[in-house]
């Protein structure tokens, strides 16, 4: 158990829902559901996940704290935003997956291989490295995310797409070596570190 | 009035004259039906047309006139000649809008008009001029009988239009179950906080009007008389009665919350349980502070247990949902969350029904932080301190539970009634009834009731007509409501009674025949005592006298003849409308011999719903078959067996009865009537077969108004069937 979580689950004990308005971006809103399901009746995803929205708003009501952070369901949204343009109540439904999604994560309770989670990780790696998206780096950390064997076997798959995309100068054998990235690459990393900041005090994580 | 000079008039207009022979017609009128003037013309409802009959009436003396044009639904204000009697033979909308179009159809097309014109002809000779109730009631007072939202509403309502209003109130003070309310459910933009009830100002006003008289500790011993004329003696509590005469009577006695001791496996009878009223009690002593639980101490969570013996399939509690409780529960959690944020308040509904505005309401509960839990309460136990609410989640599909300081239970509302008439008098929950109004009326003592002792009007068409009439339901006596909605209905009953007392002052009847100026006359000589007639009347009018002789109460008559219908001596009559106006018009068709190949087939329509839509049957241009002959009636209660006798007798081939939907979700006018006359048809089938003839050749039919499609459907299918089943061997001697 992380330390963010200890100290929040000491801060809020039994009430989750003011734990979800207070640290979850649009948390606020999850009071509002009226439990329709249109949400999950609108989802494309419907079938394929555990919790449909509707089921994780009630489920944060009955104060199932664990349960609700630990679920892959709020990973699995694509941001079709379908639930939104339905919702009678006017919830940002995807939104509230989101923040749901990354509260879980910041407390380290998200489920560990989620794909959606690592790739996101893997992303957010890269990109704060640089500033800018590496896309070489970022397609073999994916391709060998699983092992040697299984890494190999993806890029020789993936070869003549890869050589293709090289001939067309749209991607660049070189980035290997480190990339590109932004000019001023100190400023960039204070900017990432004070939104962090900022954050961390808007949801009460700063210990 | 005294000699009859008769008139036809003939119209051409609307395609009637390239479709049929008027100049034949013409003839049968003058040599058939025997009229004294016979005209014809173009454009009957032009102001010529209209001219011409009127001229006829003032210069020729004509008193009965014939209409040969369109239904008598249709252009009735251009011929409205009140100093005449009149009757209409439906050529448009009956004759050559749904007969097939062309030439092979000639000759049945002309047959058809001309006998509606003989029918016409036959029902005018025994039609007269009603010449209004000579039994007036003059007395305007209108008397309400409950002190609480609906009746201080419907007293005031009265009083401000310049009624004179008495006010009955069983207990000590007005205010009834609004007084015992800490706030009340907004009925105000925006919607989103509880409202002061304001009982106190609208009891206040009620007590201060010049015309309104209130008698408290109260009840009514008993009520006799009719519309215009009722006479009240009260009993006060100090054992002193007082009589009154009043012209109307309103009656919004409210209802009670179900009994929560009757729900013991929901915790009913522990300390910590509370219904609805209960929990206004204690917000009521917190004034506005934090809430306490009888024992004292705040109450920090309360669960809040919808539909608590209400919409039970299992029949051991109230089936229906009293519509106003999920909204009441929403404002009792406000309560808390108002006096303290922190309290934890969980309403758990199965579906949140909140009517009106509500919506509003419902979401600034939950932006005030009330959770909303959908789930069914399977228990409510003492555990040491708390109660615990055992439930099924039933978005999450399992069972939990949950600890509380307080649980409120949204029983539903009981209407208060009084006894429930149609109950035997040996059945012991009669026993323990008691009456409201104590009618001395030959049929009960109180407002016959629908269903869940809730009294019977229909909720829709006619929300707070009973079938007493001059006696009006309004709030939840008659169905369950809120209290913006018992306001709403007490206005509108306290408008039918100013109606009822204005309608029995001039000696014209009530809902749903406002303004008829005919009422039963029975011929006493040749009754038989043999109570049809008392037992029958969907309304009660008729009474019985200590030789058991009918007394007609015309002025609690709603003229639907349902007394006629059930006469087996026929000496109940209305002035227009009887068993010989229409035993004539029956008597009138020509029928055709065995071998023609044309059956006749008589159709009795009800004139409020069957009748309409086989004009718009033709309005819409649905052929159906031209052998048949439609004849409106008041209602299908009114059909005395002796028509359908006399038909097959006279060589009809089949009779059709068309009338309302009847039981439960009724639409009968006359709430009875269709259901009477299924009941008496049931009984025909005996008749049928001493006259040797197919049961099949009488059939009844529920039909709405909306069904124009249909009845011409109906009609087609039943004109098939006789075909099949063959002609009547009656004819010719007749």
């Amino acid at each position: 158990m992380s330390a963010h979580n200890s100290q929040a689950v000491e801060r809020y004990r039994n009430d989750f829902l003011r734990e979800v308005e207070e640290r979850v971006e649009e948390g606020q809103w999850v009071k509002m559901c009226m439990q329709c399901g249109v949400c999950a009746g609108s989802c494309p995803f419907g079938p394929h996940w555990q919790h449909s929205p509707q089921k994780l708003f009630m489920m944060i009501r009955a104060g199932k704290r664990q349960e609700v952070l630990s679920s892959d369901s709020m990973w699995m949204c694509t941001s079709c935003y379908n639930c939104v343009v339905r919702c009678p109540r006017q919830l940002p439904i995807t939104h509230i997956m989101h923040g749901l999604a990354s509260y879980a994560h910041r407390l380290g309770l998200a489920p560990k291989s989620q794909p959606t989670r690592e790739f996101a990780t893997m992303f957010w790696n890269n990109l704060a490295k640089k500033g800018r998206v590496n896309e070489l780096k970022l397609t073999l950390a994916l391709y060998f995310k699983d092992g040697l064997v299984s890494g190999i076997k993806t890029a020789l798959g993936m070869q003549s797409i890869g050589l293709g995309m090289v001939k067309a100068k749209r991607l660049n054998p070189m980035e290997i070596l480190g990339g590109h990235g932004l000019k001023d690459l100190k400023g960039f990393h204070a900017i990432i570190a004070k939104a962090r900041e900022i954050e961390d005090k808007k949801k009460g994580l700063v210990s | 009035m005294s000699e009859m000079k008769t008139a036809a008039y003939i119209c051409a207009g609307c395609g009637i004259g390239d479709k049929l022979d008027v100049a034949q017609m013409e003839k049968v009128a003058q040599k058939e039906g025997k009229m004294a003037l016979v005209r014809r013309h173009d454009f009957l409802c032009s102001p010529e047309g209209v001219a011409l009959i009127k001229g006829d009436i003032e210069n020729e003396g004509v008193s009965h006139v014939v209409i040969a044009a369109c239904s008598r639904r249709a252009k009735t204000e251009a011929f409205d000649f009140p100093t005449v009697a009149m009757s209409r033979a439906n050529l448009r909308e009956g004759v050559i809008w749904i007969v097939a179009e062309g030439a092979e159809h000639d000759e049945v097309r002309q047959e058809m008009a001309e006998d509606y014109l003989r029918m016409g002809c036959a029902e005018l000779k025994k039609m007269k001029l009603p010449a209004g109730n000579p039994n007036k009631a003059d007395n305007k007072t209108i008397l309400v009988v409950g002190g609480g939202m609906a009746g201080m509403t419907a007293a005031l309502e009265a009083a401000e239009t310049g009624y004179q209003v008495v006010l009955v109130e069983k207990t000590g003070e007005l205010g009834g179950w609004a007084a015992k309310l800490w706030k009340r459910v907004p009925f105000r933009q925006p919607y989103r906080e509880a409202q002061e009830t304001g009982v106190a100002e609208l009891a206040a006003r009620v007590g201060a009007h010049p015309n309104i008289k209130i008698h408290l500790n109260s009840v009514i011993a008993s009520t006799s008389g009719a519309p215009g004329r009722f006479n009240v003696e009260l009993a006060q509590e100090s054992g002193a009665t007082t009589t009154l005469t009043a012209g109307a009577i309103i009656q919004a006695t409210g209802a009670s919350n179900y009994d929560i001791a009757r729900l013991p496996e929901l915790g009913g009878g522990l300390a910590n349980v509370v219904d609805q009223a209960g929990l206004e009690a204690l917000a009521k002593a917190a004034n506005g502070q934090p809430i306490k639980r009888a024992d004292g101490r705040e109450v920090k969570s309360v669960v809040f247990v919808q539909c608590a013996g209400q919409r039970d399939e299992g029949g051991a509690h109230l089936s229906y949902c009293s519509g106003h409780c999920c909204a009441t529960s929403i404002k009792q959690a406000m309560y808390f969350k108002d006096a303290n944020p922190a309290v934890d308040t969980v309403v758990m509904y199965t579906d949140l029904r909140v009517p009106g505005m509500g919506e509003d309401f419902y979401r600034s509960a939950q932006e005030k932080g009330v959770i909303f839990t959908k789930g069914r309460a399977s228990g409510v136990t003492a555990a040491g301190d708390v109660c615990k609410v055992n439930f099924r989640d039933l978005i999450l599909d399992e069972e939990v539970s949950l600890d509380a300081d307080l649980v409120v239970l949204a029983t539903g509302q009981v209407p208060n009634s009084g006894v429930n008439i149609d109950l035997a008098d040996d059945d012991p929950a009669k026993a323990q009834q008691v009456s409201i109004l104590n009618l001395n009326y030959r049929q009960g003592k109180d407002l016959p009731q629908l269903t869940h002792g809730l009294t019977d009007s229909h909720f829709i068409c006619f929300p707070y007509e009973t079938r007493r009439t001059g006696i009006y339901a309004a709030g939840p006596v008659r169905r369950p409501m809120d209290l913006l909605q018992a306001t709403e209905d007490a206005t509108g009953a306290a408008l039918k009674a100013i109606q009822a007392v204005e309608n029995a002052n001039i000696g014209r009847a009530a809902h749903p025949r406002v303004g008829d100026l005919s009422y039963p006359m029975v011929r006493l000589e040749g009754c038989t005592q043999c109570k049809r007639c008392t037992v029958e009347c969907p309304f009660g009018a008729i009474d019985e006298d200590e030789r058991r002789f009918p007394v007609f109460n015309e002025s609690r008559c709603r003229r639907c003849g349902t007394c006629m219908g059930a006469c087996p001596v026929r000496v109940i009559s209305f002035e227009n409308y009887s068993v010989d106006t229409v035993g004539n018009q029956i008597k009138a068709v020509d029928i055709p011999d065995e071998f023609s190949e044309k059956p006749r087939i008589l159709l009795l329509a009800c004139e409020n719903d069957a009748y309409p839509a086989l004009d718009m049957a033709g309005l819409a241009h649905h052929t159906y078959s031209a052998f048949v002959r439609a004849i409106p009636v008041r209602c299908l209660g009114s059909v005395n067996t002796i028509w359908i006798t006399d038909a097959l007798n006279s060589g009809y081939d089949g009779v059709m009865m068309m009338g309302c939907k009847h039981g439960e979700n009724y639409q009968c006018h006359f709430v009875k009537g269709s259901e009477l006359a299924t009941y008496r048809m049931s009984k025909i089938d005996d008749t049928l077969k001493q006259l040797g003839l197919e049961v099949e050749r009488v059939a009844s039919y529920e039909v709405a108004i909306t069904d124009n499609a249909r009845v011409a459907a109906l009609i087609n299918d039943y004109a098939a069937k006789i075909v099949e089943i063959g002609m009547s061997p009656m004819k010719g001697f007749g």
